[in-house]
């Protein structure tokens, strides 16, 4: 019998919540208006759309719904609040980032320098902490934004983006968060902190694809991409996307119900499942800062074996993960967070992520520890570095290959 | 994820001859830890014969390496040595009903396995082969010979093949230039003494070559375009997929890309390999099309 698919992967993204389907059904058909018009069929999708708005202010802790600008993904968002800081305030040309950060930041940060920016990427330890000494002596009146994400996406590693803040503000520096995989799983409070800017994306918290938002604090300084309409105060132009801003209000409505049950009942199946696979599975260890990481996130580096075979194996048997291995990424070499932490290239390839989310179950968690060390065992059966119970006695030397 | 054919699942769930070979008697391992990818190839050659008679592997790598490694030791089993060095990575992949393109590269490995494995059984140093080659690839370490060879064989003709078919210029870029002057220098060698012709450009922005002593009537133009497309379409058909064509309209060529070609991410990426080459054999500057991109009949 087939047994039901386990989706252990919502850090790529989410299921839209059925109750985020059903508020935002009716502003594809009843309430179809554009929130600028006048009429009636107007005016039911602005209320919609204020609505959603505190929404997200409440789970954000923002002080004020204005500072809420609704986008279409996080990287959007992302874009927006560095070349916003760069172009407001044209004396200053240097960006402060971590090499651990999505491609949404990197890519961006790569292109900037080629146009004469100057981006300085702060390391990571073994853990992927970054070193705060380091941090202070970057802090100077030619930058113009520091940009931290507030989670890491592979390790669910926590930056200390409030305590980054308040010294960037102190030395009059704008800072950006990309809080795409904190928002919904842990609590924020930006009024209480000195965070400039913020990017989430709906996708990652159950609201659909295609809907972001980027927090403004009042008074910082902003310049638009998207110049057009007057929407969002003429700070993103561009009809709204009704349906998914309703969505997302919707979502984060119920992220802020479950905030709880996420940092106990999910973060208990999640300690689970990695103390179930490494207490069966020899040669493999969990990667990040274990003690300060997102309470769904779980990444575990099999050793001597390869990501994109473990993936295949476990999608055989009905398990989503993800891999920071080459093969997956399609780039070909590994991940740039697993390489940054210094995980050596034997344990780098077989990094498996699982990210758990409140749909999850412990008969789900149970069923993911039975399937994953008979897999890891057949791998390593065909691995070059593996002998009958173990690593072969050197196996860096032991097998070396030629152009290796 | 990949689109991988039935053949190369079926061999990577069930893999062929895996594990140690107890009395095997020429070894050779290949492949490199960083980028993911490495393979020992064990054989059992009968010393009088030359025939192999068991071969097995071990891999460390992704779903596609386990499969060519499973399929090269099925495909060499029973041949000479001299009848296996005959086998190219092609096909290894032909065997699996085909490879992702960006995989290519570990139907190479196998290749080069089964290389070493032959000449470990020899007495013979395989690795002097290599050392060779100007490094050319730091990121992940393919010299200048690893790159003509593979050239060679498959007809190869951008930068992007090349990091297909080896990884060779997929990580730092730095050097892209090295590779061109290797595919600039195999071509030159191709065409022949007296008609060595300056490095491809890059099929973005192809600069327009010396025009011709005198302009193409448009019958010798369609001859010639219809000929450039002879000559690419057994490496689609490799492929699986196929090419014709629709319209010459102006300097506009419309060609329909058939089978597997048809919606391929690599669409424009083989359409720009043709369009080099046919500013090559027209002399002139010409835009390679698909027929989607016709415009409607008026």
């Amino acid at each position: 019998m087939e047994q039901k698919p386990i989706y252990l992967d919502n850090n790529a993204t989410t299921p839209v919540d059925s109750a985020v389907v059903e508020a935002m059904l009716p502003f594809f058909t009843e309430h179809f208006g554009n929130a600028s018009s006048i009429h009636a069929f107007g005016s039911e999708v602005g209320k919609a759309l204020k609505k959603a708005r505190s929404q997200v202010q409440t789970l954000l802790g923002a002080e004020h719904d204005s500072e809420i600008i609704f986008t279409s993904c996080g990287t959007e968002s992302d874009s927006t609040a560095i070349l916003s800081a760069l172009k407001a305030q044209p004396e200053r040309n240097t960006v402060i980032t971590t090499n651990v950060e999505h491609p949404a930041i990197l890519a961006l940060c790569e292109w900037l320098e080629k146009e004469g920016c100057v981006v300085h990427k702060l390391k990571v330890d073994k853990k992927g902490r970054i070193d705060m000494d380091e941090y202070k002596s970057l802090l100077n009146d030619r930058v113009a934004v520091v940009s931290a994400m507030w989670a890491n996406n592979e390790t669910g590693t926590i930056f200390p983006v409030e305590e980054m803040a308040e010294l960037a503000s102190a030395k009059g520096i704008m800072f950006h968060t990309d809080a795409v995989q904190a928002v919904g799983k842990i609590p924020i409070d930006l009024k209480k902190s000195k965070i400039d800017m913020l990017s989430l994306s709906g996708h990652k918290l159950h609201a659909p694809k295609g809907i972001g938002v980027l927090y403004l604090r009042r008074g910082c300084r902003f310049r638009p991409l998207l110049r057009g309409g007057h929407q969002e105060r003429g700070r993103r132009a561009g009809t709204e996307n009704s349906p998914s801003i309703v969505g997302l209000g919707k979502a984060c409505e119920l992220a802020m119900q479950k905030m709880n049950f996420e940092n106990t009942e999910v973060r208990r199946l999640r300690d689970r499942l990695e103390k179930g696979i490494l207490s069966r599975v020899t040669h493999c260890f969990p990667t990040g800062d274990l003690s300060n990481r997102l309470p769904n996130t779980s990444n575990i580096a099999f050793e001597y074996i390869e990501g994109e075979a473990i993936l295949l194996l476990l999608n055989k048997m009905g398990i989503a993960g993800s891999s920071g291995s080459a093969c997956t990424s399609g780039s070909l070499e590994p991940s740039h967070v697993m390489r940054a932490m210094g995980i050596p290239y034997t344990a780098a390839h077989g990094t498996i992520r699982f990210s758990l989310s409140v749909y999850n179950t412990e008969e789900e968690i149970d069923r993911v520890i039975e399937a994953v060390p008979p897999i890891i065992a057949q791998l390593r059966k065909l691995s070059p570095y593996w002998a009958d119970k173990g690593p072969t006695d050197n196996p860096e030397t032991e097998f070396a290959p030629i152009y290796a | 994820m990949w689109e991988y054919s039935d053949k190369v699942r079926e061999h990577f769930f069930n893999p062929r001859n895996s594990g140690p070979l107890e009395q095997a008697n020429g070894i050779g391992d290949v492949g490199s830890i960083q980028c993911g990818d490495a393979l020992r190839l064990m054989l059992k050659v009968d010393p009088d014969t030359e025939i192999i008679q068991d071969a097995h592997f071990q891999t460390f790598g992704c779903g596609s390496a386990i499969a060519s490694s499973s399929a090269l030791t099925e495909i060499i089993k029973g041949m000479t040595l001299d009848q296996a060095l005959e086998v190219s990575n092609q096909n290894i992949a032909d065997y699996l009903d085909g490879l992702p393109p960006e995989k290519m590269h570990c139907s190479v490995m196998g290749r080069e396995a089964l290389q070493a494995a032959i000449a470990n059984y020899r007495g013979e140093e395989w690795s002097d082969d290599h050392e060779e080659g100007a490094l050319i690839c730091k990121c992940f370490a393919i010299d200048a010979v690893m790159i003509e060879d593979v050239v060679q064989a498959n007809d190869l003709n951008t930068v992007e093949e090349v990091t297909f078919y080896t990884k060779a210029g997929g990580g730092c870029a730095a050097c892209h230039e090295g590779i061109e002057e290797i595919l600039a220098k195999v071509k030159a060698e191709r065409a022949g003494p007296g008609e060595v012709s300056p490095p491809p450009a890059c099929p973005a922005t192809p600069e327009a070559p010396k025009p011709p002593a005198k302009k193409l009537s448009i019958v010798e133009k369609v001859k010639k375009i219809e000929e450039v497309l002879e000559s690419v379409r057994p490496m689609l058909q490799r492929d699986h997929g196929d090419v014709e064509l629709a319209d010459v309209q102006g300097k506009k060529i419309y060609v329909h890309l058939k089978g597997a070609c048809s919606g391929c991410m690599m669409e424009a990426a083989t359409l720009g390999g043709i369009q080099q080459k046919m500013i090559e054999s027209l002399g002139e500057l010409v835009q390679v099309l698909p027929s989607s991109h016709m415009p409607a009949e008026a």
